[in-house]
């Protein structure tokens, strides 16, 4: 196991800056996912930590080695770094089986004959592949070629392990397979894991730590839990969740004893103490946490009901409240009509607020 | 997030140690470059030095210019060179009439060259006639024959009496002797070079046309266009930028063509632009020779600007439909059989016939008597005592021939050879480091040879090897300066071939071996090889060909002590030894031909299911 730790990494192509002053540690054995759009750095953070690119300023160390040193003038190439790297196209070569696929790299390293029997068996058998060693990767399915991917990413025994959206070329219900297998693979080979995605599932589901990256900059670093429950940016809020987070923009006012933020068509409760200077405030609110009621009841708010999509276990519901449009997703498989009414209650517990002006999370 | 930025904005001064040794790092770590950087300069003089060598000769005096000019210093800045050719009283000689007959016969056979092939290429890829595949390949084998071939047995069947010597098939047996204009000159010129560059054309336009994709034409008929609208709004607005390229490259192949204008031009003094450049090199007027091959590159550059220029934009128009296009055959209704019978006829008269000509010719004993009572093997197996001229033994006894023969196959295998290693290298050099101005320059340089016109080609070489070069030495009249022009002259093919093979391999199936840990000469050898290796076979394979019957670019390089079949055949043609003109002949078409079937077989052979990777 290994920590890696990248510091003032710079990389621009250009005028496009690829990667923006990240700093970022990945603690040894840590399962760390780097979240973000289409276009943001992630590859370019991922392949520099592998030494396909070189930033163009910053330092790279793996545990006390240190693997990039601008400042240095230390570029230690990728031949000569260990880490295992899983491409997004798998990267298999075409002309060789399976089984030479996995042990070209091991017979380049001079290891035993015995040796490379040995982990060629060990790497097969955890992701199930014994059967097709004499196969050629044109001769497997998606889903194969990926088990082989990752075989010969075993098979190395690196203590870091690089992967760039492995799962992005299967379909749904492979993915969700092989997103389990990766977990387990993960806890059984206790190497440090940088794995590079712009699915929220993945990320969530996968990690021990999330870091969410946009335009070249790590936006925020913490636990699943905590990115989905508190965002630190309005961006973070958007971009994690499925369906996404209801935005509602409003001034704070305190009538008496309570306080609300006003929404104009309504008002949300708000039982925590006053920023003094808060001025306009988004507040958001996750669609399952909001409570939905068949009847009317006390400070619930009726609205309308506007379209109804069960998707099997939950059912997402769009409602309106005057000009407002809200999302609401509900545990099981709900059949209505339009017609009916609908009230909802805000838990205040579950919302956060943030500055208009900073997009920043207030944190009150 | 705490930002160190005040550790990575401080910079160390431009030529400290670990600047040093960051930049050292970053080429290591980048092969490409290193091995680009080698390619550019061994290239850039192959290339380019020879270049400048023969704008300086044709810029000053030379020793053979003290004929002309006794006051005149050796080295001498001049334009006496020029004010021959461009103002002098020899320049209607020179340099009009020349160019003016290369002009004529380029635009006539570029345009009876490329609309055959074009009407071919659309018969066989998009219409129902029959027999498809064994038209097709009969279609290239006249571009896989010396271009001359067609000469000779166009003066087997149409010599006359007034150049002395045997009379051809045609008197022999009409008893008429045809007139000049048949037998040499500008129309048998151009006829035979018309039959040859056909295949050319079909070549280019077949693999356009069947990128069209038909859908498109389909999407015209539900608009409501007729066949013909058709025809004309899509289909050849698609094809024109092929066309186009078609027309250029043909055009500057011409220009540059040796072989058949020699043939049938110099018996009567009819000179093309290349033919005169030979003989100006022979009269040991190299100046003249080399003033004369900068304008056809001049020339050739001009035509493949106008090219870019009129069509460069539309270019990308038929690569662009990529694969999953559905091509629909036309029915040609009663045409179909029509089309079938012209098609073959014209086939075998291109392809068959000549090479029967020939082995005809190469079977008589005295020359001009076409009956079968005068029908003999000596010229192919005999000692040489039926000869009554020269003495010449048969092609299988001669050792001259022999030689010469081995000498041919030993150029077209160590170009081939060289070619595909050569073309490996800048394919990989260039692919890799797309982007950068090396990368560029390197695919600038590789294709710079195209616009050389092959015999003014041979006259740089000989301009730049004739001497000792600082650590070159003089190669004029070696095996080395045949294979190196061959190498050169062939690299605009052999470079492209590199970087389409180089294509097909992404970036990341090379990048997985590096984090591997798997070094850059094992990655060439264990993956990058294998998986370019059927591309650079029909790379090296053209290579081959083009080397075995090249006589336009070696012409002016061949002594005796370097003869090839090419050459050794000029040489009986000139001496009016028809019979083992026709014999080299056969011999050179057959080992071209079964060379490319072996080539075939053996990449076809290569395991290509396992590249077929899903
Ligand atoms: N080789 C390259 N040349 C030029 N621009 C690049 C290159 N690689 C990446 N970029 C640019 O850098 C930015 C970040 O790219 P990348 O790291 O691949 O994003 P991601 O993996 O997050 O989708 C993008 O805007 C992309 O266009
Ligand atoms: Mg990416």
């Amino acid at each position: 196991m290994e920590q890696i730790e990248l510091t003032g990494i710079r990389k621009s192509y250009g005028k496009e800056r690829a990667v923006q002053n990240l700093d970022l540690t990945v603690n040894p054995g840590d399962f760390l996912t780097i979240l973000g759009p289409s276009g943001c750095g992630k590859t370019t953070t991922l392949r520099a930590i592998a030494g396909l690119e070189e930033p163009d300023e910053g330092e790279i160390r793996f545990g006390e080695k240190v693997v990039f040193s601008r400042r240095q003038g230390v570029i230690i190439p990728p031949e000569s770094r260990n880490v295992g790297f899983i491409f997004q196209s798998y990267a298999l070569w075409p002309h060789m089986t399976v089984e030479q696929n996995i042990t070209l790299a091991l017979k380049e390293k001079r290891l035993s004959r015995n040796e490379v029997e040995s982990r060629l068996l060990k790497s097969l058998e955890m992701v199930q592949m014994e059967a097709y060693r004499k196969r050629y990767p044109s001769e497997l399915s998606g889903g194969q070629q990926q088990r082989v991917a990752v075989s010969r990413l075993i098979a190395l025994q690196s203590e870091i392990l690089l992967m760039d959206e492995p799962l992005s070329n299967l379909d749904a219900k492979l993915r969700t397979e092989m997103r389990a297998e990766l977990k387990r693979l993960h806890r059984e080979l206790e190497a440090t894991t940088v794995y590079v995605t712009h699915d929220q599932t993945e990320a969530l589901t996968l990690s021990d730590i999330v870091v969410v990256m946009n335009k070249g900059l790590m936006i925020q670093r913490g636990t699943p839990y905590d990115i989905y429950h508190h965002p630190q940016s309005l961006f973070v809020a958007e971009f994690i969740g499925d369906p996404r987070i209801n935005f509602f923009k409003g001034m704070l006012v305190s009538k008496g004893e309570r306080r609300y933020l006003d929404c104009k068509e309504f008002l949300l409760p708000f039982n925590k103490e006053l920023p003094s200077n808060s001025g306009v405030v988004i507040a958001a609110v996750r669609p399952e946490s909001i409570l939905l009621s068949y009847e009317d009841r006390k400070d619930w708010i009726k609205v309308e009901l506007k379209s109804i999509q069960p998707t099997g276990a939950n059912t997402i519901l769009q409602v309106q409240i005057g000009k407002v449009e809200i999302t609401l997703m509900q545990p099981g498989f709900i059949r209505m009509n339009l017609e009916e009414s609908l009230w909802i209650k805000f838990d205040s517990e579950s919302l956060n607020f943030f500055s208009e002006e900073t997009e920043r999370n207030l944190n009150i | 997030m705490t930002s160190n930025s005040f550790l990575s904005e401080e910079r160390s001064p431009i030529f400290s140690r670990s600047n040093l040794t960051y930049f050292l790092y970053k080429l290591v770590n980048r092969p490409h470059l290193i091995l680009g950087a080698i390619c550019l300069f061994v290239l850039s003089f192959l290339v380019l030095t020879p270049l400048l060598e023969i704008i300086r000769d044709s810029l000053s005096i030379q020793s053979y210019d003290i004929a002309y000019l006794p006051d005149a210093k050796i080295g001498e800045f001049s334009l006496f060179h020029f004010e021959r050719v461009f103002t002098g009283p020899l320049s209607k000689a020179l340099l009009i009439n020349p160019l003016l007959n290369s002009i004529a016969i380029g635009i006539c056979v570029t345009l009876i060259g490329v609309s055959i092939g074009t009407v071919f290429a659309w018969l066989i890829v998009r219409t129902n006639i029959r027999f498809k595949g064994f038209f097709g390949a009969l279609a290239v084998v006249p571009y896989m024959m010396p271009s001359w071939v067609l000469a000779l047995a166009w003066l087997s069947l149409f010599k006359n009496d007034r150049i002395g010597g045997a009379e051809g098939m045609f008197t022999y047996f009409f008893g008429i002797q045809p007139p000049n204009w048949i037998s040499y000159g500008f129309f048998p010129i151009v006829i035979c070079l018309s039959l040859h560059y056909y295949a050319y054309g079909y070549l280019l336009m077949s693999g356009a046309l069947a990128s069209v994709d038909s859908e498109l034409e389909d999407a015209g008929a539900i608009c409501g266009m007729n066949r013909r609208q058709r025809m004309w709004r899509i289909t050849v607005p698609l094809l024109l930028p092929a066309l186009g390229s078609a027309i250029v490259l043909t055009f500057i192949r011409i220009l540059g063509t040796f072989g058949t204008p020699a043939l049938l031009g110099l018996p009567v003094r009819f000179y093309t632009f290349s033919t005169q450049i030979y003989a100006s090199l022979n009269a040991s007027n190299n100046g003249d020779a080399y003033v004369l091959a900068l304008v056809l590159i001049v020339t050739a550059i001009t035509c493949i600007w106008i090219n870019n220029r009129v069509l460069g934009v539309r270019k990308s128009f038929v690569t662009l439909t990529g694969k999953g296009f559905r091509s629909r055959e036309i029915d040609l209704g009663t045409w179909r059989w029509i089309a079938t019978i012209g098609v073959g006829l014209f086939l075998s008269a291109t392809v068959f016939l000549p090479l029967v000509i020939l082995l005809w010719e190469s079977l008589i004993i005295v020359p001009g008597e076409y009956s079968l009572s005068n029908i003999t093997l000596e010229y192919w197996i005999g000692d040489g005592s039926i000869d009554v001229v020269y003495g010449e033994p048969g092609v299988f006894q001669s050792d001259n021939i022999l030689s010469s023969l081995w000498n041919s196959i030993r150029l077209g295998l160590s170009a081939a050879v060289f070619n595909g290693i050569i073309g490996l290298l800048v394919g990989y050099a260039v692919v890799r480091g797309r982007g950068t101005h090396l990368s560029k320059w390197l695919e600038g340089i590789a294709f710079a040879p195209y616009i050389f016109p092959s015999i003014a080609f041979g006259a740089i070489y000989i301009g730049m090897f004739s001497t000792s070069w600082g650590p070159v030495p003089a190669l004029y009249g070696t095996f080395t300066i045949l294979v190196l022009i061959t190498i050169v002259k062939n690299l605009p093919f052999t470079s492209r071939t590199g970087i389409a093979a180089m294509l097909q391999i992404d970036n990341s199936i090379e990048e997985t071996a590096r984090v591997q840990g798997i070094g850059w000469f094992k990655r060439m050898v264990r993956i990058v090889i294998p998986l370019s290796f059927s591309g650079l076979v029909s790379g090296m394979l053209l290579t081959f060909i083009t080397a075995m019957r090249e006589l336009s670019l070696i012409i002016l390089l061949i002594s005796p002590s370097n003869m090839v079949l090419t050459g050794l055949l000029f040489n009986y043609n000139e001496q009016d030894m028809a019979q083992h003109a026709g014999a080299v002949t056969l011999l050179l078409t057959f080992i071209i031909i079964s060379g490319s079937i072996i080539a075939r077989m053996i990449s076809g052979g290569f395991g290509l299911s396992a590249l077929k990777n899903s």
